[in-house]
């Protein structure tokens, strides 16, 4: 096992527009092949006051672009006496991952909220393109979600039916794919500001066949055992 | 407020013991002696307006353009050295690209303004450059709605409801006082404009001149463009009505 080999975000990581601004989500799992290097790791990064981004792929990639990316917002927030839209902000991600692609191994999802267009969700892949989009998935665990949102996605959701909808869509990936897992991050950005919440690993719902969680060894042994099967 | 800066005003990196530089202030005058150049803020958006003097009669008329569209969303009328005056032009144009490749969205005004104001200041920090002989006026319409600048040869650049340079500013500047523009669409703001002009100009001085015109506003969907002819000949008709109505006194 090699833990000085690169980290990779497996990830799931999910941008979602509602009715009044945008929830940003994303799993907290951060891998070196088979190992867990950070297994409540923040894949949400502030970029400016008002625009998030979800990172996925190259752990590193994705942490230096979202450096420039801040450094340059910032000084554009100076320039122009305002906060940046998210439309720029999404811009300069992409004119990096676009220019570097041969460098690059990250996959993007830039979300936030002004007040010229409201919330939006930008969706920025693997070659650099920039795609805006009402609701956006990424990252490894994202192939199990595409035909869960199909079916589960409306547009002009609420706010907590909009965080509902992601906190289940990132459970689901994260009980598929090995490569995602820990926690469910989540960020709400609308006009009044910035929610940062949280849910562990007993906040989520079970599916099909995971067991009840179990917090100690010394427990196992008095609770009663799991139902014979009937054959 | 002219002075004589005997030996102070030689070179533009050179201050007279009064604070002031010579050199700056004689590229206005250049400026002054242009033909007038107006623009005015509307209730949603700007029009702006040139006394275009005409030098000679074998000249075409709608040659020489004096308004340039600088991006999709604003325009650049000029007053003073016409060559000056395209590279001032030429800068805008470049930066307002180069914003949009960088961040993804038209430049707003203000910060068009500041690198336009930024570019003529830089022309006047060293020896080796002579200050732009032009003044410019920048109109625009972006997400922040319809405003108004201008540009002078020392640099300061200031945002207007309604601007004025050339020979007929002082004139001009009373007549658009007299405006009500925050009541005014562009279409009856042209009209006014377009009497201006004729009225400041001085039939005794200079001979025949042209009028150039262009908007941007809410009826030309917000892009910069040459006010369509129709409405053109309309401003004309009652600008030369107006002055008739004036002698008439």
């Amino acid at each position: 096992m090699d833990t000085d080999a690169p980290h990779s975000m497996g990830t799931t990581i999910i941008g979602v527009t509602y009715n009044g601004g945008v929830v940003l989500g994303a799993d907290s799992r951060t891998s070196t092949g088979v190992y867990v290097a950070n297994r409540a790791s923040d894949k949400i990064t502030q970029l400016t006051d008002n625009v998030y981004v979800c990172r996925s792929g190259s752990a590193a990639d994705s942490q230096i672009v979202s450096d420039y990316v801040r450094y340059f917002l910032h000084q554009h927030t100076i320039q122009l006496g305002q906060p940046a839209t998210v439309k720029v902000a999404a811009n300069l991600v992409r004119l990096l991952a676009y220019n570097n692609k041969n460098l690059l191994q990250t996959g993007l999802i830039v979300g936030g909220w002004d007040k010229y267009e409201g919330g939006k969700i930008y969706g920025i892949p693997l070659g650099g393109t920039i795609i805006e989009q009402p609701f956006a998935i990424g990252g490894s665990g994202s192939s199990y979600l595409y035909g869960f949102f199909d079916q589960a996605w409306k547009e002009g959701m609420t706010k907590d039916e909009a965080e509902q909808l992601v906190v289940k869509a990132v459970s689901l990936a994260i009980a598929r794919d090995g490569a995602s897992g820990g926690v469910v991050r989540t960020v709400i950005i609308n006009s009044e500001g910035v929610t940062r919440n949280f849910y562990p690993g007993d906040k989520l719902p079970l599916w099909h066949e995971e067991l009840e969680p179990q917090f100690s060894l010394l427990d196992i042994p008095s609770s009663p055992g799991p139902e014979p099967m009937n054959i | 407020m002219s002075s004589i800066g005997t030996g102070y005003d030689l070179s533009v990196t050179t201050f007279s013991p009064d604070g002031r530089v010579f050199q700056i202030e004689y590229a206005a005058k250049a400026v002054d002696n242009s033909g007038t150049v107006i623009g005015i803020k509307c209730k949603d958006g700007i029009v702006m307006g040139v006394e275009k003097l005409i030098a000679s009669k074998m000249m075409l008329p709608g040659s020489n353009r004096r308004i340039h569209s600088v991006h999709r969303h604003s325009g650049m009328a000029v007053a003073g050295l016409a060559a000056d005056g395209r590279q001032i032009v030429a800068r805008a144009k470049s930066e307002a690209t180069n914003y949009e490749s960088v961040y993804g969205e038209q430049i707003p005004v203000k910060e068009l303004a500041e690198r336009v104001a930024s570019y003529v200041h830089l022309c006047t920090l060293y020896w080796w450059l002579r200050p732009f002989g032009c003044g410019v006026i920048l109109g625009g319409y972006d997400r922040d709605g319809p405003q108004l600048y201008m540009v002078e040869p020392s640099g300061i650049s200031y945002r207007y409801f309604g601007a004025a340079i050339g020979k007929g500013r002082q004139a001009a500047k009373t007549e658009i006082e007299k405006l009500k523009l925050s009541e005014m669409t562009c279409r009856q703001g042209v009209i006014e404009v377009a009497k201006i002009i004729y009225g400041v100009h001085d039939e005794a001085k200079d001979k025949a001149f042209e009028l150039e015109m262009s908007w941007v506003c809410d009826e030309s969907n917000r892009q910069h463009q040459k006010v369509p002819d129709e409405l053109l000949e309309e401003a004309k008709a009652a600008a030369k009505a107006a002055l008739e109505e004036m002698d008439a006194d």
